[in-house]
């Protein structure tokens, strides 16, 4: 069965279609449980109790259509549920009013202070590090209740390809703007604007320091630094030809990273601790010419310099290359195959970026549905904690949220807290550590005795008749792993059938009465099947 | 067990039979052997960032520093300046912020590269500190870190605590066949239950102690037989001695946590652990600042761990490493970009210290790398592989290092 779908993939491929109209997905897709599990743990964080019967009745391949088209997806959910946070919504000048720097002493400009102000200092709920403290809230809180999963999963994929460091200076009052305007639009939109919404948005310029990158004889005219020489930064040059479009080994040399840096002096940010917004001033601009890539730029091209620079590497052919083989890792196996990145950067060259096609792409490739891809990665502990709550079926408020952020924390992602530029690695060997493994399960023990706040945890659908724990054990098993068991582990979950512990003795002490639903649970969700999707 | 033991190791494997007594017995054979043999220490250190090397390890006496630094130089040592740098030898000076890190410089614990650095050109801080950690410049496919290889290399039983890594995540230079582990501290390695409920660690143990080899298991395993043994040591009880007290910084905890783990004898020979922000395109600062703060803890912290170990120290050797060192002329915005060669301590018991190690190939135009940044006149390697090769006990220890031909050593370690 899953050879003759493969076939079929293989030859739709070869002929070349890389944009599968909704009818001819569905006549190719794999239809069978573990099918649609699969397609959850990877387009989605993970399947919550029900979710394979829903796609099951609607269809996976409508249910792939649907996900790539998320303004489709009526997420009034979610929505609510983020009601209770701010500052995601707000912009980067209200943001500096309501959350404004603490001032170390009162930088008093009139000689009397208001004797109410004396002792006054803004209360933990008006400190900027809230700002942060939402976000993670925010895209925890979506990561579980969203009902457009994919398009969380890509937000979570750019944000990391393109990051920026919260804790960085100024970045954490544009921190909801940058999510919200540059990356989120267009997640599942067109990679060229990506770029330009990034490089273009105050907290890319604060993070990698271009708004402070001048030509080399400029006299600062304004502020603080009055009358002292800028001069050139390659902070962002760098990174965008390493990181973001080309990759490290994408042919660039030190001069053109010089070059590139030149072009975009005078890309700066207008009132930055105010309505901070992208300006360019040609006052800082190196007007000379500039060779990039072998293209030579004429002088006095101004900001056309930096949009050139741009359009080249969005176009270049190793740009293409480097997304394929990120995405690939992101969706099939930690070494991409090369057949298949050969074809998805096909797809980006073919159709200019086009985030959705290149998914689609690799949702009808044999690659992703092969049995050796299935499981093969090991979860971010991001993607490890979403998966978790929604596997029990539980639902988390703001505060909830951030709980379980800080569990992803402990085991290594913190989120918006990668300090490099490289965001945080997509490997399991990155994750798979003696500290982290032993973090994981403390999760799942907290998860399941109820002790992260905020989470509300419902364990009797897994209980049922509480003195047959061997049922309990099943219904655990087919709920959370969908029954894709090793041996191995359900030899050892069902030895623990016979632990004291597990049967619970009842106060008065007459013998054996309730099963241990948490236990179990935790061991599951702690257990080598469920660190991978 | 042999005559050799004394009534100390003894003891203490005796209480580790009573305290694991479920324990397999490769674990009774391994605590043994490491409590037998008070082995040397390796701590690795990487600064991850790029730190400046010209600022860190002031060439004062170079007649080109100051005039390309006009905002960032530091000021040469003059007597009562306490912002000027601190004379080592009449070239170079150390940043006023590391004032801490002198007496051991003074009674020779402390040695110094400078000038030192990757051959690879490459300025990217991913690029730059994988070939630092892998130990293979220019190769990208190397499966392995350096200090995985340099572990993996005995041929006993060794520790569960021979590698370990502090923070959350195992870094690069530690993967491999080594099985070292990470820890983001001693008091969370273990397995936490709510109270009134017993610890579940018997049930995870049993799920990863099976017999497929893959990442997961494997690493589970090794991860349940260090809990144990960290348990029976005792290391979560041991306080500062000596009256150190170390800054309350990442840094500052990760040195004082491997203090712990020395002490507690678990058998730990390599240990690692990093601190960031040392990447100062912007306001870097001179002898106040951005990166005199980071200097400061990075000090403070070292001096704390050399006063907590005391006597122990002698058989502790710390490294430290980064990725590249920066721009010589200063940038735009009073930072600097990013550059070449950089320098590297060596501070601990067998160290020639009170030298600046490595030829000075000079701050003058005509004599940088590409026209910009301060050439590499030591490889790494050949600082790495003596490390190894001297504290480790390791033989051969440039085959650390596949495609690599080791150039005179330095002499820098007893």
């Amino acid at each position: 069965m899953r050879r003759r779908i493969a076939a079929l993939l293989a030859a739709l491929t070869l002929v070349g279609v890389t944009r599968l109209p909704a009818s001819a997905t569905s006549a190719t897709l794999p239809t069978d449980d573990a099918a649609i599990v699969h397609a959850l743990s990877r387009l989605a964080f993970g399947p919550r109790p029900g979710d394979v019967e829903r796609v099951k009745t609607i269809g996976l391949a409508t249910w792939i259509e649907r996900q790539l088209e998320p303004r489709r997806v009526d997420d009034r959910a979610a929505e609510q549920a983020l009601a209770a946070l701010p500052t995601p919504t707000m912009s980067i000048a209200m943001l500096h009013a309501d959350y404004p720097r603490p001032q170390p002493r009162d930088k008093a400009t009139d000689a009397q202070m208001m004797p109410s102000r004396l002792f006054a200092r803004p209360g933990p709920e008006k400190r900027p590090i809230r700002i942060i403290a939402e976000m993670q809230a925010a895209r925890v809180l979506r990561a579980i209740e969203s009902e457009r999963q994919l398009e969380e999963v890509m937000v979570d994929f750019w944000f990391n390809h393109f990051n920026v460091y919260a804790a960085k200076g100024e970045v954490k009052w544009y921190l909801p703007s940058y999510e919200r305007d540059a990356i989120r639009p267009y997640a599942l939109g067109r990679f060229g604007d990506l770029v330009r919404a990034t490089a273009t948005h105050p907290a890319m310029l604060f993070y990698l320091d271009n708004w402070l990158s001048t030509r080399p004889d400029f006299t600062i005219r304004f502020g603080p630094n009055r009358g002292k020489r800028a001069g050139l930064n390659e902070n962002y040059a760098r990174e965008l030809m390493e990181l973001h479009t080309l990759g490290v080994d994408g042919g660039y040399t030190q001069s053109d990273v010089t070059e590139v840096a030149r072009a975009f002096t005078g890309w700066t940010i207008d009132r930055p601790r105010d309505a901070a917004r992208f300006v360019f001033r040609p006052v800082m601009h190196d007007r000379d010419a500039k060779t990039i890539l072998g293209t030579r730029l004429r002088a006095g091209g101004g900001q056309d310099d930096g949009e050139r620079v741009l359009s080249m590497l969005v176009h270049h052919p190793a740009t293409a290359q480097f997304i394929a083989t990120k995405l690939v890792r992101r969706f099939v196996s930690d070494e991409p195959p090369p057949a298949l990145v050969a074809r998805v950067a096909a797809t980006f060259r073919a159709t200019d970026g086009d985030i959705t096609a290149m998914l689609r792409t690799i949702v009808a490739s044999p690659e992703f549905w092969a049995p050796e891809a299935r499981r093969a990665k090991i979860k971010k502990p991001f993607e490890y904690v979403a998966s978790a709550v929604r596997a029990v079926g539980s639902h988390v408020d703001a505060r909830g949220a951030l709980s379980l952020a800080r569990s992803a924390g402990e085991m290594g992602e913190a989120l918006y807290a990668a300090q490099p530029p490289t965001g945080y690695p997509d490997r399991a060997e990155a994750w798979v550590n003696a500290g982290a493994l032993l973090a994981r399960m403390n999760f799942a023990l907290a998860l399941t005795q109820g002790r992260l706040s905020g989470v509300a945890l419902d364990l009797t659908p897994f209980s049922g008749d509480r003195s047959a724990p061997e049922a309990t054990l099943e219904r655990l098993l087919a709920i959370l792993l969908h029954g894709d068991v090793s041996p191995q582990t359900r030899a050892v979950l069902v030895d623990q059938l016979s632990d004291p512990q597990i049967r619970r003795q009842t106060p008065d002490d007459r013998g054996p009465a309730d099963t241990d639903v948490e236990k179990l649970a935790a061991l599951v969700i702690g257990s080598p099947e469920f660190q991978r999707r | 067990m042999t005559p050799m033991l004394t009534r100390r190791v003894l003891l203490k494997a005796g209480a580790c039979a009573l305290a694991a007594a479920a324990a397999p017995p490769r674990f009774l054979a391994r605590a043994a052997s490491a409590a037998g043999t008070p082995g040397k220490v390796l701590v690795a250190l990487f600064q991850r960032g790029a730190v400046d090397g010209l600022s860190m390890i002031v060439p004062y006496g170079d007649r080109d520093y100051a005039s390309v630094r006009a905002s960032i130089a530091i000021r040469p040592p003059r007597p009562g300046d306490t912002g000027a740098a601190i004379d080592l030898d009449g070239f170079f000076g150390l940043h006023p912020s590391l004032a801490p890190l002198l007496p051991l410089w003074e009674s020779r614990a402390l040695a110094i590269v400078h000038a030192c650095g990757s051959p690879d050109r490459t300025r990217s801080h991913f690029d730059a500190q994988d070939y630092m950690e892998s130990g293979t410049p220019g190769t990208k496919s190397t499966a392995d870190g350096w200090l995985s290889r340099a572990a993996a290399r005995h041929t006993t039983p060794a520790s569960p605590f021979r590698a370990v890594a502090l923070g959350p995540t195992l870094p690069r230079i530690l993967r491999g066949d080594a099985g070292a582990i990470s820890m983001a501290s001693i008091q969370r390695f273990d397995v936490r239950s709510a109270s009134q409920s017993p610890a579940p660690r018997t049930g995870f143990e049993s799920l990863y102690d099976q017999g497929i080899h893959d990442l997961l298991h494997g690493t589970g395993r090794e991860t349940f037989e260090a809990v144990r043994m960290l348990k029976s040591a005792g290391a979560e009880r041991l306080t500062p001695a000596n009256n150190a007290v170390y800054p309350r910084s990442r840094l500052g905890d990760s040195l004082r946590q491997i203090a712990q783990l020395i002490r507690a004898d678990v058998g730990l020979e390599i240990a690692f652990t990093d601190a960031a922000g040392w990447d100062t395109h912007v306001g870097q600062g001179a002898e106040q600042g951005q990166l005199a703060a980071r200097l400061r803890d990075f000090g403070a912290s070292l001096a704390a761990f050399a006063q907590d170990l005391g006597d122990r120290m002698a058989d502790v050797v710390v490294l430290t490493m980064s990725e590249f060192g920066r721009t010589v002329a200063e940038n735009g915005n009073r930072g600097t970009d990013h550059g070449h060669a950089t320098a590297m301590l060596l501070l601990g018991g067998g160290v020639r210290g009170g030298r600046v190690y490595g030829r000075w190939p000079g701050l003058a135009r005509e004599r940088l790398y590409e026209a910009r940044d301060l050439a590499v006149t030591t490889d790494f390697r050949t600082l790495f592989a003596e490390v190894a090769g001297r504290q480790l006990g390791i033989s051969q220890p440039a085959t650390l290092f596949p495609g690599w031909t080791p150039a005179a050593s330095l002499g820098i370690i007893a």
